[in-house]
């Protein structure tokens, strides 16, 4: 998996694949990744939305952490101490967004914590995961062993069709709801499944050993059904269904309340609940969700049809020098047929349909604070 | 009629004092799927290298480049409507703006079919 080429990036299991599939590569977390396919993004976004996508996500951290008590309840306890989540209360084969959290309540990474049984199973992002490895090694080898699982690959499968597809090499996963996770043989190998996705879509995330990875996800792609994806499609489809990028929308300077992520967090550890606090960041983060942030991530829609991109400014009226936010992540939505964006507001500006101006090439464009997702999500709840 | 082409691939058509300007077949692919153009206005003058449109794709904002120096005459206000045109039709129906020239001396150093087509080889 960790196989070089001449710039030094990484491969995957499945960049071979990529390739031949006519995969447009680029340089992506160190890794040599797909933008975009033939189709181009618009229709790989597409084709998504209305069929079957296959993502190679394989750059992404996957980190087993097993208790050394062999209670799967200590390994979730300890995790407590370093996320705002509750872990305590992920039944057997479901899993639960988190967010590791510093003292400053800020974000150093948002993961995938998935109960295995026996121990739990982590999917964090690429350009974090040597951080968060460190992270979880510093603070819970007492009572977790942390095991990084580089020789496997993870492949998207997400889409309206992309439980008939998976049926037919593992008939049982049309049992699964949005967020179950576990681990289940698919083509007979032994793979973790989750009914999750970063599109907004219903969908699957497989975690497949690397030795079988091309196969695997070329019998996926053998399904008329299906088209491989790159992640240039992978980032409008997420933008879109309003979900967060690492990097971008959350950071160390964002607190899971100002990226209005309070959903997250279970009442259990909020102030008054059974195991309040006691994660990093928590004193500033209960305070604001009981005072409320000074700023919060809302949806962003242009009025024109002129895409505001990352970084635009935004101002409460045409002609105000006073700055008072930024887009984080913004393009051009596919499905929508339009712009979409996101970005950090005043709370005093963040109801939905408050009009503001984004900054572009020097011009003030109207644009509007818009609900978010821009795309309906289509989980199987 | 001359066809000229520069090294960031946009086109000129030249007939008397006037340059049609597009991007070419090599760029749309380049670009990817064309979802929004910014034109100039009509009568400003620019200057040769200058950003005079903007072509923006799903992924990325790219700049034009005025190709000459010279006065915006006239702007394709289809694409505005239609920008997708680029990818289908580069090379005619989707030109961007029309320049009269002030310099001709400018449009020595650009390239012909051939030269652009080792170029982007």
């Amino acid at each position: 998996m960790l196989a070089s080429n001449d710039q030094g990036l990484k491969r995957t299991p499945l960049t071979a694949l990529n390739v031949a599939r006519g995969g447009k590569m680029v340089p992506f977390a160190g890794y040599e990744m797909p933008v975009q396919f033939p189709p181009g993004v618009l229709k790989e976004h597409l084709h998504t939305r209305a069929s079957a996508g296959l993502f190679d996500v394989s750059h992404m951290g996957q980190i087993a952490l097993r208790p050394k008590s062999g209670r799967v309840e200590d390994a979730a306890r300890a995790l407590e101490a370093l996320v705002p989540q509750d872990l305590l209360s992920v039944a057997p084969n479901r899993q639960r967004y988190a967010q590791f959290t510093n003292a400053a309540g800020g974000i150093l990474d948002d993961l995938m914590v998935a109960n295995f049984g026996d121990h739990l199973f982590l999917v964090v992002n690429a350009a974090c995961k040597a951080e968060d490895e460190a992270h979880l090694r510093k603070h819970l080898s007492d009572s977790c062993v942390i095991e990084a699982l580089a020789d496997r690959a993870l492949i998207a499968l997400q889409g309206p069709k992309a439980e008939s597809v998976l049926e037919k090499h593992a008939p049982d996963v049309t049992g699964m709801s949005f967020m179950d996770a576990g681990p289940r043989k698919v083509m007979g190998l032994e793979c973790f499944v989750s009914r999750s996705g970063y599109t907004g879509e219903d969908g699957f995330e497989i975690s497949v050993p690397a030795k079988d990875a091309e196969t695997f996800a070329a019998a996926l792609l053998d399904d008329p059904a299906v088209l491989p994806i790159g992640l240039g499609a992978r980032d409008s489809l997420r933008l879109e269904a309003g979900l967060c990028l690492y990097g971008h929308d959350i950071d160390t300077t964002t607190t899971p309340v100002e990226a209005n992520l309070n959903w997250s967090i279970q009442k259990s550890r909020r102030s008054g609940g059974a195991r309040a606090g006691g994660f990093p960041g928590a004193d500033i983060i209960l305070k604001q969700f009981e005072a409320g942030a000074p700023r919060k991530r809302v949806g962003i829609k242009p009025e024109g049809r002129a895409p505001v991109r990352e970084n635009a400014q935004l101002y409460a009226d045409a002609t105000s020098r006073e700055q008072i936010g930024t887009v984080t992540s913004g393009g051009f939505g596919p499905s929508v047929n339009g712009p979409v964006a996101m970005g950090y507001v005043p709370s005093s500006h963040a109801s939905v349909g408050t009009s503001l101006f984004a900054e572009v090439r020097g011009q003030r464009l109207p644009v509007r604070v818009a609900a978010l997702p821009f795309s309906p999500h289509t989980y199987k709840r | 009629m001359t066809v000229l082409y520069t090294p960031d691939h946009e086109w000129l058509r030249i007939e008397g004092d006037v340059a049609t300007v597009g991007v070419t077949d090599y760029a749309q692919t380049q670009l990817g799927d064309v979802v929004f153009v910014d034109l100039p206005k009509v009568g400003r003058v620019v200057k040769k290298a200058e950003a005079a449109a903007v072509v923006e794709s799903v992924k990325a904002a790219s700049d034009v480049y005025a190709p000459v120096s010279g006065e915006v005459l006239e702007v394709n206000e289809t694409l505005g409507a239609d920008p997708s045109l680029v990818n289908s039709d580069p090379a005619g129906g989707a030109w961007f703006f029309k320049i009269r020239i002030s310099d001709k001396s400018e449009l020595d150093g650009l390239m012909d079919e051939a030269a652009y087509k080792a170029h982007t080889a």
